[in-house]
């Protein structure tokens, strides 16, 4: 009885448009912030950041980048982690050249530089449609790792070809390199991905979101009802290299520390946070986060659970684990191809009706 | 002069791997003509198959591992090996197994869904069947060996060494492959055009619906179509597997195979050939004479960036089906 609209009065057009109708529903958004905020950070320790908090949050901002190209404007991309690594070489690039600068500004550059490097591997998007471009993204991630690997400049011609995030500091804490504490690695992350979410669900719901939609939908019907192809498609490729390039930046710079680019963003990386959406909900800003969260957690507590549980050697623990991947996307895609978000959406409509479902 | 020479060497073996590639790209093809179904799990069906045929012909306990850490045994063999060709027949088996299966559990849950979402299932598989073949038959490389000849092909050596004063290098296995290439080529191809089976599967590549108000069993052409796939990927993962070991890496194929696809048209089996042998010839081309001036290995994404920007100018590929669109 809780759970209603009803006596929620709305006076403006602002409170009729806002993104959680249900008090309850804001209330639960605010408490979930104030928890990420105010809780987790005191509480949190080297372990649950390294191996859940700090990837969560870091795969979320790029689930909702590629959410926002494959969900919302309907280009399948399998470039992810090429792109991922241009952000990552950039925040490099420019840690090391410009180290007087704030990171959070390269990071931020890092972002922009992915996305005019996403907008030129979106171009072709404007002939080509469906399965031809999701192969030509595939020249995208092959192309970039290829560029990173070969090019000495990218990784400033170290012996080993890898790249190492020198320590850097915000409002005097450590965030990246060996001195950053679990905590501010977490802020960091928090903040980037709360902004970044923000961002997402007010473009996706606001002018540009819906033409991205009506690309989606028909790109043909969308032209000719004046949506501009080439303004929308190139602006949804932008914005979501944009934030694939953050993940990138936050995932080398906080996460890893030290990266190799076959290994660190290579094609396993873009099926990786396609899964996420996938499974979390393709067009949903809540599903991009659902996704991470599972695609995160779930191999955590399979390891905890295999080998952990029963003892048996990691090599075959990591074996049945890819098969347990493969088998829930294929169960999800079967008992509900719009993922997560779309049984939350379910159950909140069931929650409305209850106790009385008539 | 050394250099037209040495080129035309790279030339010919890049028209043998362009072979190589059109057989993967051919399991594609007929699958999503068929079904419409962009089937990514090709390069894993090939994996799985070349690792199902060495474990049966070396007489491996299939999930020996899984097996041992849960019992503590540790049995890992048979005791016995299994001649080539039974080898070859049974793994045939397991592979229409696999399409019966693949069929029931997953494909017939799927009817009517966006093409998009077909192909996120067949990622899914892909991940499940590589998984499943390293747990049934372990992950470490294997050897495969089905009697095929292998090594240098002297003949051609001494008949080029005679011409041009150099001996060319290529592999008989290469030769061999391009043969059985060839053949398996000109069988599906006499297959779908003489045989009753053969036009239900244009009849439904055509229209699912038309088909099936003839009185067309979707299901059994889908069961052989993957079964026909599953074939050629057996094919596939005996020559890959016999040149360069059973391993995780033959399932990367597939990812080779995509850009030939796009080259030929998702749609047309001449398509998936010519643009096989256009991607051979192209990416070691590419590599013998611009590779030493950008740093090398670039047939990791040569054949992308060729199918890209060929793609510009022709969307549907070489031999694809005219794309209308309608609102």
């Amino acid at each position: 009885m809780l759970y209603r609209e009803a006596g929620d009065f709305k006076t403006s057009y602002r409170a009729d448009g806002q993104t959680f109708p249900i008090r309850l529903d804001r209330w639960a958004y605010y408490a979930a912030i104030a928890v990420a905020f105010l809780i987790v950070p005191f509480i949190i320790n080297d372990y649950w950041a390294s191996a859940v908090f700090v990837p969560f949050l870091i795969y979320a901002i790029a689930a909702l980048g590629l959410n926002i190209l494959t969900g919302y404007a309907g280009q399948v991309s399998l470039g992810t982690g090429g792109f991922m690594a241009v952000g990552a070489y950039a925040v490099y690039k420019l840690m090391t050249a410009f180290p007087e600068i704030s990171i959070v500004i390269h990071i931020l550059l890092a972002g922009g530089i992915t996305a005019i490097v996403g907008m030129l591997f979106g171009l072709p998007s404007l002939r080509i449609k469906g399965f031809y471009l999701a192969v030509a993204t595939l020249a995208a991630q092959f192309f970039l790792v290829w560029l990173f690997n070969k090019v000495p400049w990218f990784y400033n011609y170290s012996a080993s070809g890898q790249i190492n995030a020198p320590e850097r500091t915000i409002l005097g804490f450590a965030v990246s390199g060996p001195a950053a504490s679990a905590s501010t690695k977490y802020l960091v992350c928090l903040v980037f991905a709360f902004v970044l979410a923000w961002v997402a669900r007010n473009l996706t719901r606001g002018t540009s979101g819906r033409k991205w939609m009506a690309i989606r939908d028909m790109d043909i019907a969308a032209e000719i009802i004046g949506v501009n192809p080439l303004a929308a498609k190139l602006s949804a490729f932008a914005v979501s290299s944009f934030f694939v390039g953050i993940a990138g930046a936050l995932l080398f710079s906080v996460y890893l520390g030290a990266a190799e680019v076959g290994e660190a963003f290579g094609i396993n990386k873009s099926f990786l946070v396609l899964f996420m959406i996938i499974i979390g909900g393709l067009g949903s800003i809540f599903g991009s986060f659902a996704g991470a969260a599972f695609m995160v957690l779930m191999p955590v507590l399979l390891k905890n659970l295999l080998v952990g549980g029963f003892g048996w050697p990691t090599d075959l623990a990591a074996h049945i684990e890819l098969m347990i991947v493969g088998a829930l996307i294929v169960f999800f895609l079967i008992a509900e191809p719009h993922g997560l978000a779309r049984l939350w959406a379910l159950t909140k409509e069931k929650l409305r009706l209850w106790p009385f479902p008539h | 002069m050394d250099q037209m020479i040495f080129a035309a060497e790279i030339f010919l073996n890049g028209l043998m791997t362009g072979v190589m590639y059109a057989l993967v790209a051919l399991g594609f093809v007929l699958i999503f003509k068929a079904s419409g179904v962009f089937n990514y799990a090709q390069g894993v069906l090939a994996l799985f198959a070349a690792l199902t045929l060495v474990g049966i012909q070396q007489g491996q306990v299939p999930f020996a591992h899984m097996i041992n850490a849960v019992f503590g045994t540790h049995v890992e063999h048979f005791g016995w090996t299994v001649p080539s060709v039974l080898a070859i027949i049974l793994t045939g088996a397991v592979m229409v197994l696999l399409a019966f299966l693949i069929e029931k559990l997953v494909l017939q849950h799927l009817v009517g869904q966006a093409p998009i979402i077909l192909f996120m299932a067949t990622i899914g598989l892909a991940y499940f069947l590589e998984g499943l073949g390293d747990v049934m038959w372990g992950a470490n490389i294997k050897n495969l060996d089905v009697g095929l000849p292998q090594g240098i092909s002297e003949s051609i050596e001494g008949v080029t060494a005679n011409w041009f004063g150099y001996g060319f290098f290529i592999d008989r296995l290469d030769i061999w492959a391009t043969v059985i290439a060839a053949l398996l080529v000109a069988a599906l191809v006499a297959f779908a055009q003489y045989t009753k089976q053969g036009r239900a599967m244009r009849a439904v590549a055509d229209d699912h619906q038309a088909a099936l108000s003839v009185g067309i069993s979707l299901r059994f052409i889908w069961v052989m179509v993957w079964s026909i796939a599953g074939f050629v990927a057996l094919v596939a993962g005996i020559m890959w597997g016999t040149k360069s070991g059973v391993q995780f890496s033959l399932s990367l194929i597939a990812l080779k195979a995509l850009p030939v696809l796009m080259l030929g048209g998702f749609t047309s089996i001449p398509g998936a050939i010519v643009g096989g042998l256009i991607i051979g010839v192209g990416e070691k081309l590419f590599e013998f004479f611009i590779g030493p001036m950008v740093g090398g290995a670039t047939e990791n994404w040569f054949a992308y960036v060729l199918a890209l920007l060929f793609l510009v100018f022709r969307p549907q590929g070489l031999f694809g089906e005219r794309i209308i669109e309608r609102v």
